[in-house]
């Protein structure tokens, strides 16, 4: 495939993709977990906010979320500062915009999974830790979360993937990940086809790496879990 | 900030059409996508290498690519091809419409035979061989039982499917459709009030979501009525009481 010295540019944009994907990853994760402690709590007030995160989030477009934030950030942040005496403009750079929605949206999806993985920890456990004499905390640090990681790593896998694609749609409000670099590309060598597909062929690669990836964690995640060995 | 109720309820007709073209989009591809997906699934889990191999690469594809690449592929793609360009497809990849339907449709399609390869495989194996030993042949047994079967398993997971699918049908709006997105940023464009109108769009995809779910909780009742029906006789026929 001719690339005609564009291959630094997609492998550039390319670049910034993983920093997109990794950073929306953590900040994510974050929000899963406040979701999904949101939804398990006794409190009324902390559960419907948790249902209507999810809800809300899982029933709208991520394009939708990308382009609300961004527009609509502005407007919100310069409500918030003219609070404190500042009216300049504000503006969100298209990476935390994108980092702020891509890890909304994967945090609505991560709190269903820890949740699940939470529920799935058999409760005797929980009880056990409480007559041991560890605090509500504790049992938490201790019991339920490292046994979480395991339960919600095939769930949180397949999320990611979903992210890694995802981080195409910023390409709309102008960050210069790989979508938006191959874009610049097509206008300069009129082959939209070539470097599409060459695009494509990147976002394979990246997919099939995570892939690779997230079966070894998972593998490591279940050494204790894999019967006798001879 | 100020919320503007009264931008909403001026604009909210011409969301409402944008909504009709996103339903269109859906439904559409929806159908032509589940058309393909039944050959792909059925490919995929047949015994030969050499067949299997065909719906495997192109699931890989679609499933590891973002839609939205794939959609440029095909709007901006085919242009670059002479042979295209004379043939009598052109009129048809020229439009926009026509270019979402069919990424749209080849999209799903993947996703679908995907669900589907994972229902027939669950399909417990005494009734292949109870159909099998009744004589049936594979077309037939296709018809009667494996396919019926398996639209009863996979309903739960193709719904979630087309829901993403609605999801994913935002990105229309890039390659100029009025879509339900396209029509909330055409409004926009001129009104400069981003979160009303975009968050009515969102709640409009709500809504649409809302009755996708519900007409699936139906659906999977209706294809799984054998496993509700109850056996209740009728009273006063039992000539012992």
């Amino acid at each position: 495939m001719e690339l005609q010295g564009f291959g630094h540019l997609l492998i550039s944009g390319a670049w910034i993709t993983l920093q997109l994907a990794i950073c929306s990853l953590f900040v994510g994760l974050i929000f899963g977990m406040l979701g999904a402690t949101a939804k398990l709590s006794s409190s009324k007030i902390a559960q419907t906010l948790g249902n209507g995160y999810t809800l809300f989030v899982r029933g709208m477009p991520e394009l939708l979320l990308v382009l609300t934030i961004y527009f609509g950030s502005s407007a919100v942040l310069m409500a918030i500062a003219s609070l404190f005496g500042y009216d300049e403009y504000i503006e969100l750079s298209p990476f935390i915009a994108g980092v702020t929605a891509l890890s909304i949206a994967f945090g609505a999806y991560a709190t269903e999974v820890f949740r699940g993985a939470i529920q799935e920890i058999p409760k005797g456990q929980r009880e056990a830790a409480i007559a041991l004499g560890m605090s509500r905390f504790q049992t938490f640090r201790r019991i339920t979360l490292p046994q979480v990681w395991r339960l919600a790593l095939p769930g949180l896998g397949n999320l990611f993937l979903v992210l890694l694609k995802d981080t195409a749609l910023v390409s709309v409000i102008g960050l210069n990940e790989l979508m938006r670099q191959t874009a610049v590309a097509v206008s300069n060598t009129k082959e939209p086809f070539t470097f599409y597909f060459a695009a494509a062929i990147m976002y394979l690669l990246m997919t099939s790496i995570s892939m690779a990836g997230l079966y070894l964690l998972e593998r490591h995640s279940n050494r204790g879990y894999q019967g006798a060995r001879s | 900030m100020s919320w503007e109720w009264d931008v909403i309820i001026e604009h909210y007709p011409r969301l409402l059409q944008g909504a009709l073209l996103t339903l269109e989009l859906v439904l559409l591809s929806g159908f032509i996508g589940l058309m393909l997906a039944i050959p792909l699934a059925l490919m995929r889990v047949s015994h030969r290498p050499w067949l299997k191999a065909i719906p495997f690469s192109y699931i890989f594809f679609f499933r590891g690519t973002p839609l939205l690449i794939q959609i440029f592929l095909v709007y901006y793609g085919a242009s670059q091809f002479e042979f295209i360009k004379n043939s009598a497809l052109w009129p048809i990849l020229r439009e926009p419409y026509w270019c979402a339907i069919i990424t749209f449709a080849l999209h799903t399609a993947a996703y679908i035979a995907e669900i589907l390869r994972g229902a027939i495989q669950s399909i417990p194996k005494g009734e292949i061989e109870a159909a099998r030993a009744l004589g049936m042949s594979y077309p037939l047994m296709l018809r009667r039982i494996i396919l019926p079967r398996a639209f009863g398993i996979m309903m739960p997971a193709y719904g979630n499917e087309v829901i993403l699918m609605l999801k994913g049908s935002a990105l229309a709006s890039t390659i100029t459709l009025l879509d339900l997105t396209g029509m909330a940023r055409t409004i926009i464009a001129r009104t400069y009030t981003p979160l009303e109108v975009f968050l009515t769009a969102g709640v409009i995809y709500l809504i649409i979501s809302a009755v996708i779910i519900y007409l699936f909780k139906y659906f999977e009742k209706r294809f799984n009525r054998h496993q509700h029906w109850t056996n209740e006789k009728p009273e006063g026929l039992d000539p012992q009481h």
